[in-house]
């Protein structure tokens, strides 16, 4: 029994150094690999807009959720007309896209909002250059409802009520429409956007005349969101841009007052100015751009760039007498 | 010459054996070190950019006690969470209720009354669970649920407390029944031997003997699910309808479950990215604009706040258990 404890415990001391080490072995393979995959993975994103740099030239192009769509087709019909170049596009709301351009992410900054005096100041701070605005086309925000909603009509006074602080509307029943709930409620399911994006300050100028929205709707991240959760909410309302719309949904008409009759936005009624909820698109690029990003920006404003901006479902300079302000 | 390369290489392998050792040593001792240079590093962090916000115009009663959340308004710009406050916690009570039963009935059954192959399917069954990423867990939340509880409870929207309640406590359901099925593991044999010896039944064996000794181990896991539940922020953002509200009214004066709400961690993640960081202007003042994004960092330094003292609660009761084991 003595010698058994014995015994094993010199095997085990002679076993000892190769039992380390061949559990050591994983370990520093491990370690090797690892440093070896982050170095050909570091070698990999370094090397690579190197490379490409020397026959591709990339123009980062990030910002407004609602032009995500038009900055992705015009990247794609753009690499047809000139594949030297490459537009990467990204999304992530207004606000995004211009704090990428104060920090220089970005070359240009998809915008559904004017700057404000603050992020020019950032700018002008952070780069010493001006952001310069470009209108590149115009879009109407839509007023959504369930595509079987009994919803006809609103003014923009109605909107208010719904949507603003204070605002008395709460109920379907309160603006003369039988829609409720299977549980019997009548409450209007209000759909918003987070509040940063410029669709939102956009609504909150317009509608809201600067007052803050009503508590208690529900916050959309996206201009797509809105649209979604709407054509899925039977007693839902929401506002988002125009070239969203989807067969779940259907656009509600818009008055500016009381007693005027109320249009859907069209390209037409948003071209001539009828549909009370028109914007610009705007791009914003720090200074004049030059070079390859200048060529980008004239190929946009031009004839082959707009009919892209009508075919995202949105409105073509072209189209807006120079007479009529949106 | 045979024996004399086989003697070099010998010593070759020595040498490199000892300095692997010594590496290892070296990089484990960085990783050790590393959470604690995080954890502060973290915490310095949000509070760098956090207190330019409590220096200048924080104020307890109309941040804490306030659910008026405008923080980019033009005309009054408000900062008041305590919707977002009643968010997250009606949030969490409804994942508890359905993760309590869930977690705790699960260890009982993994522990007590299942054969080993039983569990060890089922053990692999809940890792699983614990595994899937929460933004699925989301998507699960607005693409299943949502319509399902408009068509069984007739509410107008079924993005509400109910939804992101079960969501989030399937989500933390996995981390109570782990912590839980230890916590009963380490009653001591003697204790069900001797009620197996007074003739007590299964039942009797798990509710007067096994739960009443393991209580704070249970108590430990339950309270580490609260805090997964509290830090939840992908899956609540897309399954609570995002919505400042608060779900008490003068008829359930608990909460509804019918009620869409927004928790502190989904605003963070749904506004931190547009929030623009900007320096202060002229004369060393912060333009009004910079202060969403400092707001947004002491709701940061709150979530630190709540869920470090729910893990410290539960470390202090693991601890307890520990030194009486």
């Amino acid at each position: 029994m003595r010698t058994m404890p014995n015994g094993s415990n010199r095997t085990a001391r002679w076993v000892a150094p190769g039992r380390v080490r061949t559990r050591a072995a994983p370990l520093v393979l491990l370690v090797l690999a690892t440093a070896l995959t982050v170095g050909l993975a570091a070698a990999g994103c370094g090397g690579k807009p190197r490379a490409q740099a020397a026959k591709k030239f990339v123009i980062a192009n990030g910002g407004s959720d609602t032009m995500v769509n038009l900055a992705q087709m015009w990247s794609e019909e753009y690499h047809k007309v000139n594949p030297n170049v490459s537009i990467e596009v990204a999304g992530g709301g207004s606000g995004v896209g211009i704090r990428d351009l104060i920090q220089g992410i970005v070359a240009i900054a998809n915008c559904s909002r004017d700057m404000t005096e603050a992020e020019k100041a950032q700018a002008r701070k952070n780069t010493g250059k001006d952001p310069v605005e470009w209108v590149v086309g115009y879009d109407g925000i839509a007023i959504y409802a369930h595509k079987d909603s009994p919803v006809e009509q609103l003014t923009i006074e109605e909107l208010a009520g719904i949507y603003g602080e204070g605002g008395k509307i709460a109920n379907w029943s309160q603006l003369g429409v039988n829609l409720k709930a299977a549980d019997g409620s009548d409450k209007i399911v209000r759909v918003s956007r987070q509040n940063s994006s410029g669709t939102y300050a956009y609504f909150r100028e317009n509608v809201l005349d600067k007052k803050d929205f009503k508590l208690g709707s529900k916050d959309m991240s996206g201009s797509k969101d809105v649209v979604e959760l709407v054509s899925r909410t039977k007693c839902a309302i929401g506002y988002s841009g125009m070239g969203y719309a989807t067969e779940g949904v259907k656009m509600i008409k818009l008055a500016a007052k009381n007693g005027d009759e109320g249009c859907v936005p069209s390209v037409e009624n948003v071209a001539v100015g009828k549909y009370p909820l028109s914007r610009s698109l705007l791009l914003y690029t720090l200074g004049r751009p030059e070079g390859d990003v200048k060529a980008y920006l004239e190929w946009a404003l031009s004839p082959a760039g707009q009919k892209i901006v009508k075919e995202a479902g949105y409105i073509p300079i072209s189209a807006v007498p120079k007479n009529i302000e949106i | 010459m045979g024996g004399a390369l086989k003697q070099t290489l010998q010593t070759l392998r020595r040498i490199a054996s000892g300095l692997s050792e010594r590496t290892i040593v070296a990089l484990i001792h960085l990783c050790g070190i590393s959470a604690i240079v995080f954890v502060f590093g973290i915490f310095f962090f949000v509070f760098r950019e956090g207190s330019p916000f409590l220096r200048d115009i924080f104020d307890f009663r109309s941040f804490f006690l306030s659910e008026e959340w405008h923080p980019t308004s033009v005309v009054n710009r408000r900062y008041g969470i305590l919707a977002l406050l009643a968010g997250t916690g009606s949030v969490t009570v409804m994942a508890m209720l359905v993760a309590i039963p869930f977690g705790l009935g699960t260890a009982v059954f993994l522990s007590q009354f299942c054969g080993r192959r039983t569990r060890e399917a089922l053990k692999i069954m809940v890792e699983l669970l614990a595994a899937v990423p929460s933004v699925v867990w989301g998507f699960i939340g607005l693409m299943v649920m949502n319509p399902l509880i408009v068509r069984l409870t007739g509410a107008p929207i079924g993005l509400n407390v109910l939804n992101a309640g079960i969501v989030v406590g399937l989500m933390s359901a996995p981390i109570i029944v782990s912590i839980a099925e230890d916590a009963i593991r380490a009653v001591p044999d003697t204790y069900v031997e001797a009620a197996e010896a007074l003739g007590a039944t299964r039942w009797q064996l798990v509710y007067r003997v096994v739960l009443p000794a393991a209580k704070s181990g249970l108590l430990a896991a339950v309270l580490l699910g609260v805090g997964r539940a509290v830090g939840e922020t992908m899956a609540v953002l897309m399954a609570t309808g995002h919505s400042i509200h608060i779900p008490f009214t003068a008829e359930a004066p608990f909460f509804h479950p019918l009620e869409s709400v927004r928790t502190l961690t989904a605003t963070i993640a749904a506004e931190l990215g547009e929030a623009p960081r900007l320096d202060t202007g002229p004369g060393g003042i912060f333009p009004v604009e910079a202060r969403h994004y400092q707001s947004l960092f002491v709701i940061g330094m709150a979530l630190f706040a709540i869920t470090f003292l729910i893990s410290v609660t539960a470390d202090l009761i693991v601890k307890g258990i520990r030194r009486k084991a």
